[in-house]
């Protein structure tokens, strides 16, 4: 299987790119057709994914597999090179894996102005850049794909989205650039003091050489960076809106993908690379992902729309997987992937569930929802299914993402402020709380009670056939994760020891 | 000293003079309907200039000749690729739109081809005389382009204009050079670098300071800029689209020639004159891009702020080690911009058939009735703006390498006033997006699809090309950056 091992990870990034094209060529009367090559293609790409699965070597999940590596620009030393280790391989297979039930899902569910062959490719180039951001192992690659997210993401949510979608649309796309620029900046400087934008190069060197303002600085424009993608507190603003705006599949794809661009960019970039600077760093980041915790938690607290609700969940969710990062600790860096995991399967399904609640009554508005267990039980159940799992319920998913992360604050990274981490841990704790708080809320003013007498004698769909097809994958694996949470661990502990030993070395 | 011609190396000069003539003559004997040929004759003339432009490129090495006045080196052939594949776009530009308006098709042309022969030049001068000759080259034909729709005050207004600012620029800068030939005695570029570097007088900062802002006019950079946005609205779309790109670019090889072959050694005299000019393009022409409605008057000050991230380059190359960056950035940013610019214009040219409008808004519902158009107009504004995949990216990229390689406070302060302002830069472009697909289609404006004629879709189409390709594989501009700067 020589030649797969040297094309598949191409393949993974490119086979959505060659079915986009294939997509954009057909007639625009022909739906149909364009469905199934854009299925067709996420099939096939999850079947490479699923090839890499069955290759990889599990022995040395901590080793980059799959390496290709050829000159791509020369004049500033820049490589076409991808590699996949432990900690990209469920990541990316989270990616294919999603993408293909956002597509089922949109099957019959393609929101106005329609445009069905505009918004599958739109799905399509999404799935390139963010399978391409998990494999990339040089910066400036690593950067385009970063970037190619945004454009579809803009029109998805600029076309498809709600009413509000223009403004959404524009404060998305201009918080990222803003912080990739600085980003950017950051990989310039690297490549300048280092001489290398390759990441096992940079990560090899470390930042002992730099100046500590300089390494500083660099860490501080990555932080930016990833930050306002992930989005950690003060930097989250734009996700509610966009989140609100976005249509459903728009909304699964940047709570369960699009936000793990943004921690996975600390995990693999960030930290690697500036050990030192991540270790000055590392307070702050756990102090803005406890307040992101909790002012995510209140914000829940505060909203009548049910997407808003979920929406702010998520920066409150990804303060604990920030949390979990910032001990610098192997124990929270693997709690912090399996909580990106998690987060991903589960928010991506309670925005799904939006979605079809919004579909199904024309309104998000919690107010003016109830008793949908009475009308559409099936969807009460894997609503209140989704929330215990959110909420981090032991047994599934959501608890080995939530539990561990506090857990790991307790004992952060040799050197870092044990008094500071353990106060972080008792807020975060507090911060489980308060989402078994909203969730149940939320589920309590949506699912019990009456239907309200507005939609008492509405004919409610439930669970569609299409639906069941989109969602059972996910609530398989949401409960399959939760009891056996070793497969994703079993895969990331190498990779995430070796980050920890690098900061580790530095530290005294 | 050789005194001697080569033929060789002047070979695209004599085509492009020799298609000069043709055409003139040739536009006597066509018939009224048969006065397209005219362009095709021109078109031919600019393809077959390139050929010695490749057979020289194989050849490699340089060729001095008058004294070391005239050049032919990877600089300068590189430069003149890029002038021949400017002025063959814009005449596919021209071709319908000056055909369909009865615009006196084979003078036209000719005007074109002699800006042309300027710019070849141009690439090649190392001598104040000959810059400026060839500068004046360029120009004089576009005063009369500018203006080529006499009926229109609009378009005398932009021709009026343009000839005062472009008049009075050349003598600002004729007085700042006969300056520098006082103080050195030469006006040979290489000459002039050996001297001036010994000198410390304030005169030679006069005389750097006007010979500078000569140029600064003419690229249009803040605050010399005021008449481009009048000028580009007035003017004939096909001749903005050229005044843009390839005059603006002549423009910035005569600064890059100067600033690099001659005041080198004395950065002191003319570096934090072109960081003032840099940072103020880019603040200034990206802010008032913003709050413009019609799309010539925005691509006007957008090219103004374009032309801002190219000064930045200038402004740091004799910092640290960023000459050779600094030449490489220019030259990439150069190319990448021609391509991007030429391609949005090309746009604007197919839809004014259509929309008869020249407003941002009357591009609301394109995605709806002109899919591949709308398509490649939000690539082209994208690409602009520098969001990868496409080719802008690039540009920006290289511009940054340049401010690193410098690692002064300086360079750097002009680096993030850089990073804001392509930030900025990126809310005017996405609103032509925005139009493009948000927006429903206005009342009022026939939504059958579009017919363009087969030019424009040249055009168009080998402008995407490179914006794609240059995008995902920039190697290939990014070697020609490298062999100009001389690696």
């Amino acid at each position: 299987m020589n030649w797969f091992d040297d094309w598949a990870l191409t393949l993974a990034i490119f086979l959505p790119a060659l079915g986009l094209g294939i997509v954009l060529m057909l007639p625009k009367a022909e739906e149909q057709l364009a469905k199934v090559v854009a299925l067709g293609t996420s099939l096939v790409t999850l079947a490479v994914g699923i090839g890499i699965l069955a290759e990889f070597d599990y022995g040395k999940a901590g080793r980059l597999q799959f390496n290709v590596d050829e000159p791509w620009i020369k004049v500033i030393n820049a490589h076409y090179h991808l590699g996949l280790d432990g900690i990209s391989l469920p990541m990316l297979i989270l990616s294919m894996f999603i993408t293909v039930l956002c597509i089922i899902y949109s099957w019959n569910h393609f929101p106005e102005p329609h445009n069905v062959k505009g918004f599958l490719a739109l799905i399509l180039l999404l799935e390139v850049g963010m399978n391409g951001t998990f494999l990339a192992e040089d910066l400036i690659l690593f950067f385009i794909f970063f970037e190619i997210v945004l454009l579809p993401m803009f029109f998805m949510i600029g076309v498809w989205g709600g009413p509000n979608r223009e403004y959404a649309s524009i404060k998305f796309f201009l918080f990222t650039l803003f912080g990739s620029a600085l980003m950017l900046l950051g990989f310039l400087a690297l490549f300048f003091l280092q001489g290398s934008f390759q990441i096992p190069t940079l990560a090899a060197l470390g930042d002992g050489n730099l100046a500590e303002t300089t390494r500083l600085l660099i860490f501080g424009g990555l932080f930016l960076g990833f930050a306002i993608k992930v989005p950690m507190f003060p930097f989250h603003t734009w996700l509610p809106d966009a989140h609100t705006e976005a249509p459903t599949v728009g909304s699964v794809l940047l709570a369960a993908i699009l936000l793990k661009l943004g921690t996975y960019g600390f995990i693999r970039i960030a930290i690697p690379i500036l050990p030192h600077a991540a270790r000055i760093w590392a307070p702050w980041i756990g102090l803005l992902a406890v307040i992101g915790i909790i002012y995510g938690a209140f914000c829940c607290l505060a909203q009548t729309d049910m997407k808003r609700l979920i929406a702010f969940s998520s920066v409150s969710h990804m303060g604990f997987v920030m949390l979990g990062i910032a001990t610098l600790t192997s124990f929270g860096i693997n709690a912090a992937i399996f909580g990106m995991v998690a987060h991903g399967l589960i928010t991506g399904m309670l925005f799904f569930i939006g979605g079809s609640v919004q579909h199904t009554f024309g309104t998000r508005e919690m107010g003016r929802l109830g008793g949908l267990l009475k009308q559409a039980p099936k969807m009460g159940w894997i609503l209140g299914f989704c929330a215990m799992a959110s909420l981090g319920l032991p047994g599934l998913a959501g608890f080995w993402g939530e539990f561990p992360a506090v857990l790991s604050a307790y004992q952060p990274s040799h050197g870092l402020s044990t008094d500071a981490f353990r106060t972080f841990m008792v807020i975060a704790a507090v911060g489980t709380v308060l989402a078994a708080g909203y969730l149940l809320w939320m589920y309590q003013r949506v699912a019990f009670g009456e239907p309200k007498p507005e939609f008492a004698n509405a004919h409610i769909h439930d669970v569609t056939t299409v639906e069941w097809i989109a969602w059972t994958p996910i609530l398989l694996m949401i409960v399959a994760l939760g009891v056996y949470p070793d497969i994703i661990f079993s895969l990331t502990n190498d990779g995430a020891t070796h980050i920890a030993n690098l900061v580790k070395a530095v530290g005294g | 000293m050789n005194p001697g011609w080569d033929f060789h190396a002047i070979a695209p000069l004599i085509i492009i003079s020799a298609t000069i003539v043709a055409v003139l003559i040739a536009d006597f004997f066509f018939e009224y309907r048969g006065r397209f040929q005219t362009q095709q004759i021109a078109s031919l003339g600019v393809l077959a200039a390139s050929i010695p432009i490749i057979t020289l490129a194989v050849d490699g090495g340089t060729r001095r000749m008058f004294s070391g006045g005239f050049v032919v080196d990877p600089y300068s052939l590189v430069f003149q690729g890029f002038f021949l594949a400017a002025a063959y776009v814009s005449m596919l530009l021209s071709v319908d739109y000056i055909g369909d308006g009865d615009y006196y098709q084979g003078e036209y042309y000719v005007l074109l081809l002699t800006s042309l022969l300027g710019m070849l030049v141009m690439a090649s001068s190392r001598d104040l005389i000959t810059i400026f000759v060839a500068l004046e080259t360029i120009s004089i034909p576009t005063f009369v382009l500018a203006g080529w729709r006499k009926h229109d005050p609009k378009s005398n207004e932009a021709a009026i204009k343009y000839y005062l600012i472009g008049v009075m620029s050349s003598a600002v800068m004729l007085y700042g050079m006969s300056l520098v030939f006082g103080l050195t005695g030469s006006t040979l570029l290489s000459e002039i670098a050996k001297k001036v570097g010994h000198l410390d007088s304030s005169l030679l900062l006069v005389a750097g300071f006007l010979t500078i802002v000569g140029f600064a006019f003419k690229v249009s950079a803040v605050p010399f800029h005021f008449w481009a946005p009048d000028t580009y609205e007035g003017a004939p779309t096909p001749v903005t689209a050229f005044l843009s790109v390839a005059s603006k670019a002549g423009g910035f090889v005569a600064l890059l020639s100067v600033v690099i072959f001659g005041f080198f050694p004395n950065a002191d005299m003319w570096q934090p004159v072109l960081w003032g000019l840099a940072a103020a393009s880019m603040i200034l022409g990206n802010l008032v891009a913003l709050s413009q409605t019609n799309i010539v008057r925005m691509l006007a000050y957008s090219s103004v702020a374009q032309g801002g991230f190219i000064l930045v380059p200038f402004a740091v190359a004799a910092d640290g080690g960023a000459a050779r960056s600094s030449i490489e950035a220019v030259v990439v940013y150069i190319l990448i911009y021609g391509a991007m610019n030429l391609g949005a214009f090309a746009i604007v040219i197919a839809l004014a058939r259509r929309t008869r409008s020249a407003e941002i808004s009357s591009y609301a519902g394109l995605g709806q009735y002109a899919p591949v158009m709308a398509v490649l107009m939000s690539m082209f504004m994208f690409s602009l703006a520098g969001v990868p995949p496409f080719a802008g990216w690039f540009a920006k990229f290289t511009m940054f390498r340049a401010v690193f390689d410098a690692n002064t406070p300086a360079a750097t302060v002009l680096g993030v006033l850089a990073a804001v302002s392509s930030v900025i830069a990126f809310f005017y472009y996405a609103r032509v997006a925005r139009e493009i697909w948000f927006h429903p289609v206005a009342d009022g404006v026939d939504a059958a699809p579009i017919r363009t004629p087969v030019a424009l879709n040249a055009a168009v189409g080998l402008c995407a090309a490179v914006v794609v390709v240059i995008g995902v594989y920039p190697q290939l501009f990014a070697r020609l950056g490298e062999l100009a700067s001389g690696g």
